[in-house]
């Protein structure tokens, strides 16, 4: 694979956003001061004044962000994950959420891929922030192509949307002929007995780990959750019924975010089948640190080879209960 | 712009107040002291400097009126019924289930209002946000703020006080309502704010102090966001909290509170005692 090829799923972000504002001129871009790292400076090369930095003020930015949506127009507004939705939670309840304004939150450098930066810097609730406020949609993009789509579906979408922003690099891995739409799951790869569900970049690990368990005489299907609100239920139920044993797999905490949807899925099924077990493959309930992006990725047990070992672990033990 | 009329202003508050104490006989706890300071700030906004009215309601155009200290939203809902935008018998159903006069100010469920608030300290980044809107799409209408002193406490207040002067949106006028008590106490004890004209005028606004009850000065300081201000300004209203009730003023004790039937009836004669002497010197001139 060469270096080329690889993307960070805000630089995307950046290109389709530029992409927007050339069509319509409601597109309206906000930052906090971080606009060349979020990408979302690029907008200025279609009209400078459609890009307005609010300085290190993410409240301030929230609320003006309202304002101009009740005035029309469609707003992207950019930071961090961390401090988009930690910082400025309550702006974006009451002014964003409640009255269903036309904002989209565009989270950059979630999850602990940010690396250097360290804890303080690196987003692991964000989901669980965002996915309790009534009227939100939620969408974490795997690659770059699947973030094109995710950004012109949170445009056509009319309301608040968190979209979910990697700094993460790597290739476009996603099939050609996988479909977005908002609210549906797609099934990646048929198996059987074992499913793994994955949300954003590390879904790429997700597939790379399924090659190593066939090794092992282990066949797991592999799923992707672009959206982890609206939740696609029906396809939470199918995976219910079908597999043993589910593995969910997100760099963020395993409390609230798609682990923790399934979970609830599950809770609630009327299908007279046998419930599977499910693990939930994230950060356990801990915050990050400074490294590169390989290394805690590594240390968290989300590259391929901590998937597939924490898979024949939970497999093992299980089988274990089962004597 | 028109002379204001000030008597007749003068007498519109009042009846304001007394359509404002009429709908706290319904319901139970009310933020009274808040509602009543406003009283004249509001009057002159809608009844003398703001281009509003019940068929403008969705223009484009309109002057907007932000109400940042959203607690005293009962003030606005006598004021959009009075301008004909639902009727004043509607206005009995407040905070009951399924009304559409809910507690705070709630933009999908009553007309007339432009913005979510409640939560404090959001109003005015609001109002720099419709402004940039009107920068955009080469809008002239004007957008008006009002804050609570207490309110002032909300380091966002300060954020957005920076973005308004720093983009140039001359378009906004703050008005702060200094009753001087908030919900526990009078601002000065629990933290203090002053001096609060050097502080809007650091923060790169112009800043014009009034007695909020005095129509006449209020409305020469309204007059003055004319679209030839070189900043935006801020209207420091000094005012009394719970205004025109005697046994309310000054306290913080009629923040949010409940009243007997007894209190009901001495405030509504209270104020119609000034309803009927304004009425009575009118005839007489």
């Amino acid at each position: 694979m060469s270096n080329q090829n690889l993307e960070e799923t805000r630089d995307r972000y950046g290109r389709t956003l530029i992409q927007l504002a050339r069509q319509d001129p409601r597109v309206v871009a906000l930052d906090c001061d971080l606009g060349r790292s979020t990408r979302s400076y690029g907008i200025t090369e279609v009209d400078p004044k459609r890009f307005i930095d609010i300085g290190i003020a993410e409240q301030d930015m929230i609320s003006t962000a309202a304002g101009l949506a009740s005035s029309g127009k469609i707003v992207f507004v950019n930071s961090f994950a961390v401090f988009l939705t930690g910082r400025a939670f309550d702006q974006i309840r009451q002014q964003v959420s409640l009255p269903k304004a036309n904002v989209k939150l565009c989270g950059s450098s979630a999850g602990i891929t940010l690396g250097a930066d360290g804890a303080t810097h690196q987003s692991i609730n964000d989901l669980t922030l965002m996915r309790c406020l009534p009227n939100m949609s939620v969408l974490v993009p795997a690659d770059g192509n699947q973030t094109e789509e995710a950004v012109i579906a949170a445009y056509r979408h009319v309301g608040p949307v968190y979209l979910r922003l990697s700094r993460y690099r790597l290739a476009n891995f996603l099939p050609a002929d996988c479909p977005f739409e908002m609210g549906k799951a797609a099934v990646l790869r048929q198996g059987s007995r074992v499913a793994l569900v994955a949300t954003g970049p590390v879904t790429a690990h997700a597939l790379e780990a399924a090659d190593r368990l066939a090794a092992e005489g282990i066949r797991p299907a592999v799923y992707n959750f672009h959206t982890i609100k609206p939740f696609d239920i029906p396809c939470a139920r199918e995976i219910a019924c079908r597999y043993e044993t589910v593995f969910t797999i997100e760099e963020h905490n395993v409390i609230g975010g798609l682990g923790s949807a399934l979970a609830e899925t599950f809770c609630e099924l009327y299908e007279p089948c046998t419930k599977p077990l499910l693990h939930r493959i994230g950060i356990r309930d801990a915050y990050g640190e400074s490294g590169s992006a390989e290394e805690l990725v590594r240390k968290h047990r989300l590259d391929a080879e901590g998937i597939a070992r924490t898979v024949l672990e939970i497999l093992d033990t299980s089988r274990q209960y089962r004597r | 712009m028109s002379e204001p009329r000030v008597e007749e202003l003068e007498l519109k508050a009042w009846e304001i107040r007394l359509e404002l104490i009429r709908m706290f006989s319904f319901g139970k706890a009310h933020h009274f002291g808040g509602s009543l300071s406003c009283i004249e700030l509001l009057t002159c906004l809608y009844f003398h400097k703001m281009r509003y009215s019940a068929q403008l309601k969705d223009d484009p155009e309109r002057d907007r009126f932000i109400l940042s200290k959203g607690h005293s939203v009962p003030a606005q809902y006598v004021i959009l019924s009075m301008l004909g935008i639902f009727p004043m018998s509607e206005l009995r159903t407040i905070k009951q289930l399924g009304t559409r006069f809910q507690g705070h100010p709630d933009v999908t469920k009553t007309p007339g209002i432009e913005a979510p608030t409640g939560s404090l300290g959001q109003g005015l980044s609001f109002a720099n946000g419709v402004a940039l809107a009107a920068r955009l799409d080469s809008r002239k209408f004007k957008i008006f703020v009002l804050l609570g002193d207490g309110e002032l406490q909300e380091g966002q207040v300060w954020e957005a006080a920076m973005t308004s002067a720093h983009h140039r949106l001359t378009n906004v006028c703050v008005l702060v309502d200094c009753n001087k008590f908030q919900s526990q106490g009078s601002v000065q004890e629990i933290k203090g704010i002053e001096p609060l004209e050097d502080k809007w005028a650091a923060f790169g606004w112009g800043v014009i102090p009034v007695d909020g009850h005095d129509v006449a000065q209020i409305c020469r300081a309204l007059d003055r966001v004319d679209g030839r201000n070189e900043k935006p300004v801020a209207i420091i209203a000094s005012t009394v909290k719970g205004k025109g009730v005697s046994f309310m003023e000054n306290s913080f004790k009629y923040h949010n509170c409940s009243l007997t039937e007894q209190e009901h009836r001495a405030a509504e004669r209270e104020i119609l005692d000034q309803i009927r002497s304004r009425k009575h010197v009118e005839s007489e001139s």
